[in-house]
């Protein structure tokens, strides 16, 4: 078992960024990725998409490209198709991959593992033909696949106007928005105001502008203001039902998709036992960093979305920060002006970001939603339930998990956990760092008993 | 409830896996999950508590909603399994010991 520079857990903006900068100078690194090849989430397929894709999906999307160029001359050694199933203190690595399992170990370790999309319970969100619209537009990205039918995307937030925009631009009209964005949130936005319009908040604002333009004046139909969202199946389609100030409708649509903004994805930090703080503004978890991206426990690092929500670009930027870091307590030289120029542009990038934030804040229902609705949806346990076990004196989630089972099925409580805190937090009227949190214990990824009895040590 | 491809199936491609003994073509690059769904399979599986149908909810391999049985191994998550010429992809139908013991992934 060799002994890396830097392990770095994570091929999305972050990822790569932290990478090629350390490989760049010297160190000896290794990126791990479940995925075939780098881009995470936002630049999924980025080696590999067709030109017209490409087109379909924007520039943003583009910008990964020279990114993924820049990791692969870098010389960083890449382990795609790699699970990192157990992280130790200390630096040792755990990964699987078709081979089977192995140990690696580094002396720093930087987490890079992103965003996944924040649950959103309501009434039928597990039907089949149901899905995310991050999950949707993934199939885009990866497949090249577009619903076919009329599709009826519910939510809100960037993703939510940016994914019917591609869904425009790839010729498909039939689409039919539900925004659940609250009106009131743009009257009071002028708080925020001044600073999203200094530093690069301005490119942000100006984007979310003009997603906005080419959907009216495509003439999409949009219902704004919707509240009370429940889907059902109808023949071999959906129909979702939502109320505009108390006035009901119903669609008819062969898809539905659900979004309602992305969240820090905790599981390694929380697993290590790293210091969570909830932040109100983006109403979730995020691990404690200081200025130079660290958490809490020694030689650990986290990038980019994983940290706090911030986009491709600035998770980029704190890849790059938290490898200058890393390369300073290796005794490696820097340029100290890069440091200052990548803190600036982070600085820069995150101008637009409060604004969002108070734009996008989810309704407090979908932290603790209705009775009927499912909770936990590996276990099928619903919320009325939970709450009837906290009312009869379950102290937080771990409780709720050995009475009731929620958050023991096979996502491991990714999906739960934030309800199961929101929960605990309504019921007893607790603020939500104090409700408790599952507690998270690998393998974060599959393994197999198999895999376990083959591994000989090394 | 079915997918279009922008980048339709070429004629040549003879690529194909099977679900549930049925043969599907898929395209270079796609996953288990992709595979289906372009074929118009919207149930992956069904619950192991109620058997309620489900399929793919968030396709970046965190929900586990996906899970299928390929080449007789279960629990397997689709949408993050590249898809192979030949695989023999299962759904799985209530608890993991039932389907075992009514001999459909053996």
């Amino acid at each position: 078992m060799s002994l890396w520079d830097a392990i770095v857990i994570g091929a999305g903006p972050a990822g790569m960024g932290g990478a090629a900068v350390l490989a760049e100078h010297g160190a000896s690194v290794l990126l791990v990725d479940e995925a075939p090849g780098p881009g995470g989430q936002i630049w999924r397929g980025i080696e590999t998409v067709p030109d017209g894709r490409a087109r379909i999906l924007g520039p943003d999307y583009m910008a990964g490209r020279p990114e993924a160029a820049r990791l692969r001359a870098s010389g960083a050694v890449l382990a795609f198709g790699t699970r990192a199933w157990r992280v130790e203190p200390h630096g040792t690595v755990w990964l699987g991959d078709a081979t089977g399992l192995r140990a690696e170990r580094a002396r720093h370790v930087l987490i890079a593992t992103g965003a996944m999309e924040r649950p959103v319970p309501v009434p039928g969100w597990t039907l089949p033909g149901v899905t995310t619209i991050g999950g949707l537009q993934i199939l885009l990205k990866r497949e090249g696949l577009l619903p076919a039918g009329p599709l009826a995307l519910i939510g809100s937030g960037p993703l939510f106007y940016l994914y019917a925009a591609q869904c425009l631009a790839a010729g498909k009209r039939d689409i039919i928005l539900v925004d659940t964005g609250k009106r009131t949130a743009l009257l009071t936005a002028w708080r925020h105001a001044a600073r999203a319009l200094a530093g690069r908040g301005p490119s942000y604002l100006a984007k979310g502008i003009g997603l906005l333009r080419q959907l009216r004046r495509a003439g999409v139909p949009v219902h704004s203001g919707a509240q009370g969202v429940e889907i059902e199946r109808a023949g071999d389609g959906l129909t979702v039902h939502f109320h505009i100030r108390g006035a009901w409708r119903s669609l008819s649509v062969s898809r539905a998709a659900l979004h309602e903004g992305v969240i820090p994805e905790t599981h390694l930090p929380r697993s290590l036992g790293c210091r969570m703080e909830w932040s109100a503004a983006a109403a979730a978890f995020h691990p404690v960093r200081d200025s130079d991206l660290r958490v809490s426990q020694p030689d650990f690092y986290v990038a980019g979305d994983a940290g706090g929500i911030g986009g491709a670009k600035v998770a980029l930027l704190e890849g790059q920060l938290a490898a200058i870091s890393i390369l300073e307590s290796l005794g490696r030289q820097v340029d100290p002006l890069l440091a200052t120029a990548t803190r600036r542009e982070r600085r820069a990038h995150l101008a637009a970001r409060p604004l969002l934030e108070h734009i996008y804040r989810p309704r407090p229902e979908l932290l603790a939603p209705a009775d009927e609705i499912i909770a936990c949806r590996c276990e099928e346990v619903r919320c009325g339930e939970i709450r009837a076990s906290l009312a009869a004196g379950c102290a937080g989630p771990n409780q709720l998990k050995a009475f009731l089972r929620c958050g023991m099925g096979p996502c491991q409580g990714r999906t739960c956990g934030p309800l199961l805190a929101g929960l605990t937090a309504e019921m007893r009227a607790l603020p939500m760092e104090d409700a408790g949190w599952l507690s998270i214990r690998s393998p974060l990824r599959p393994v197999s008993v198999g895999e376990l009895a083959d591994f000989t040590g090394s | 409830m079915a997918f279009i491809r922008l980048d339709p199936l070429p004629c040549e491609s003879s690529a194909e896996l099977f679900f549930e003994d049925r043969p599907m073509r898929f395209a270079q690059g796609d996953t288990v999950a992709g595979a289906l769904l372009a074929a118009g399979i919207d149930t992956f599986r069904q619950t192991p508590v109620t058997g309620a149908e489900r399929g793919p909810w968030c396709l970046m391999g965190v929900c586990f909603e996906c899970l299928v049985s390929i080449d007789g191994v279960e629990n397997q998550r689709a949408c993050m399994t590249p898809a192979r010429p030949g695989m023999q992809v299962r759904r799985q139908t209530g608890s993991r010991h039932d389907a075992a013991a009514a001999g459909g992934d053996a």
